[in-house]
């Protein structure tokens, strides 16, 4: 499982360009930045309030004024800036975030996302999660392909919505996908899968790119 | 000059029970914890609270461990809060038992939407429109006085109209701040202090540090005095 995440994360960190800034949901996306190039310089957004995250404190070094949107104590870089909530907000609303990583409990082939939810269960709340979807210029989803044996990428979403048509890609151990017009367009496979088991694993039809290329650990 | 540096217990004299507050604060973080002591001990009940989130239970700091309740985790533990408007409520273990034995209800807003309209308020304006929450149940389920949402197409863009979020008090925390109510927040404790001083009949600061009018810089501070209305001392820097 930890490998399967690790390939799922550095996998994630191609996406991320020189100069992005990204905001990381919380699981799996926070593993992201270990597998960014020294020479790709990303800014993480933290929604509680600030640009130039670094990484979780150590106890000798916490500063009890900096917690992050999870509320753990971490550190800061030098180009930091504090902002509030609503300046933050505007960050993520106003197109100013170039990514967003986050973890789904389902998507759905137009772009449909479902994070938030399930009714019937433990209230959580949606957080900033409604914001970041609808904001962000590329939304990618990290998870895993399937919940227990049960699809997670299906036609349309049973659950309720964190947004509709704001995926752009998706990437699970199985493969990569990308959200467009046709349908869901798998562009890497990754070698210990066959296209019929990834199929198998999806709830909607999977466009198999001409250029399938291997995903790789 | 106006004194508006008074005790905390006389800054929530007026505080009624069935009153609207908004509490400024993350996860704890940036709340003001002597006012919310303060509200404990006049003991007032039914409250609606309006926060990003429940703060924390005793123990729950993710790094060290906590020996008390922070924010409006505080209000949570002594049953003063009927109604909660908030973003999260999945940290604080009080919330679900709360909305589990029918002593609490809440309403949900996504965290910028919250922002914008506790802004429009402190703003004086009629609302904002947002493209956050379309398609979702932010669209079809009731605001937070049980109101319809608006959907509106304007220039061929759909946005959910969301209306101003006003309150009785508003609860804030100052790093710093001057005898004239202009204060600053260190770091990420900014959340929505900044944000909510303005947007209640009634605006508490509780401060780290009371300075003097020009005992320092006035460029240092980021909100304006003139949005306060009283300021209580001895807010303690948070120890873990």
């Amino acid at each position: 499982m930890a490998d399967i995440k690790a390939r799922i994360a550095k996998r994630v960190a191609k996406e991320l360009k020189d100069g992005d800034v990204v905001n990381l949901g919380i699981g799996l996306p926070t593993m992201v930045p270990q597998f960014i190039p020294e020479d790709v310089v990303v800014t993480l957004h933290s929604e509680n309030g600030f640009t130039g995250l670094d990484a979780m404190a150590a106890e000798d070094k916490i500063d009890t004024d900096i917690i992050d949107s999870g509320g753990n104590y971490v550190t800061v870089l030098p180009r930091v800036n504090y902002f509030d909530t609503a300046t933050s907000f505007g960050i993520i609303r106003g197109h100013h975030l170039d990514a967003t990583v986050l973890g789904a409990m389902q998507v759905a082939e137009n772009g449909d996302l479902a994070n938030w939810i399930i009714p019937g269960k433990k209230v959580a709340g949606m957080g900033g999660a409604m914001d970041l979807v609808v904001g962000a210029k590329e939304v990618i989803i990290a998870m895993t392909h399937t919940q227990k044996g049960n699809h997670k990428i299906l036609e349309k979403c049973t659950l309720p919505l964190t947004a509709e048509k704001c995926v752009n890609l998706i990437v699970t151990e199985m493969g990569v996908m990308k959200v467009t017009d046709e349908g869901l367009v798998v562009t890497e496979l990754h070698p210990d899968f066959t296209k019929e088991e990834m199929q198998e694993a999806t709830g909607c039809k999977l466009i198999f790119s001409p250029d399938l290329k291997p995903m790789e650990d | 000059m106006i004194n508006k540096v008074i005790t905390a217990d006389e800054a929530v004299a007026g505080v009624k029970d069935g009153m609207t507050i908004m509490v400024a604060g993350f996860l704890g973080t940036g709340s003001p914890e002597v006012l919310l002591a303060a509200l404990v001990r006049k003991g007032v009940k039914h409250l609606t609270v309006i926060a990003n989130d429940g703060g924390l239970a005793e123990g729950q700091p993710a790094v060290g461990a906590g020996k008390v309740s922070r924010g409006v985790g505080v209000l949570l533990d002594h049953h003063m809060v009927d109604h909660i408007i908030a973003s999260h409520l999945g940290v604080n273990p009080r919330l679900n038992e709360q909305f589990a034995d029918g002593s609490l209800k809440y309403t949900l807003v996504p965290q910028g939407t919250l922002a914008e309209k506790i802004r429009a308020a402190n703003y004086g304006l009629g609302g904002v429109l947002t493209p956050t929450g379309l398609g979702t149940p932010m669209e079809t389920e009731k605001d937070e006085l049980g109101r319809d949402k608006i959907v509106m197409e304007l220039d061929g863009v759909k946005y959910l109209y969301e209306r101003p979020l006003h309150a009785d008090y508003a609860l804030c925390r100052a790093s710093i701040c001057d005898r004239f109510g202009n204060f600053v927040c260190s770091k990420a404790t900014k959340n929505y202090n900044y944000v909510m001083a303005g947007a209640a009949d009634k605006v508490l600061v509780a401060t780290e540090r009371l300075v003097e009018i020009g005992e320092i810089d006035p460029d240092t501070f980021a909100v304006s005095g003139v949005m306060v209305d009283d300021i209580v001392e001895g807010e303690p820097k948070w120890q873990i």
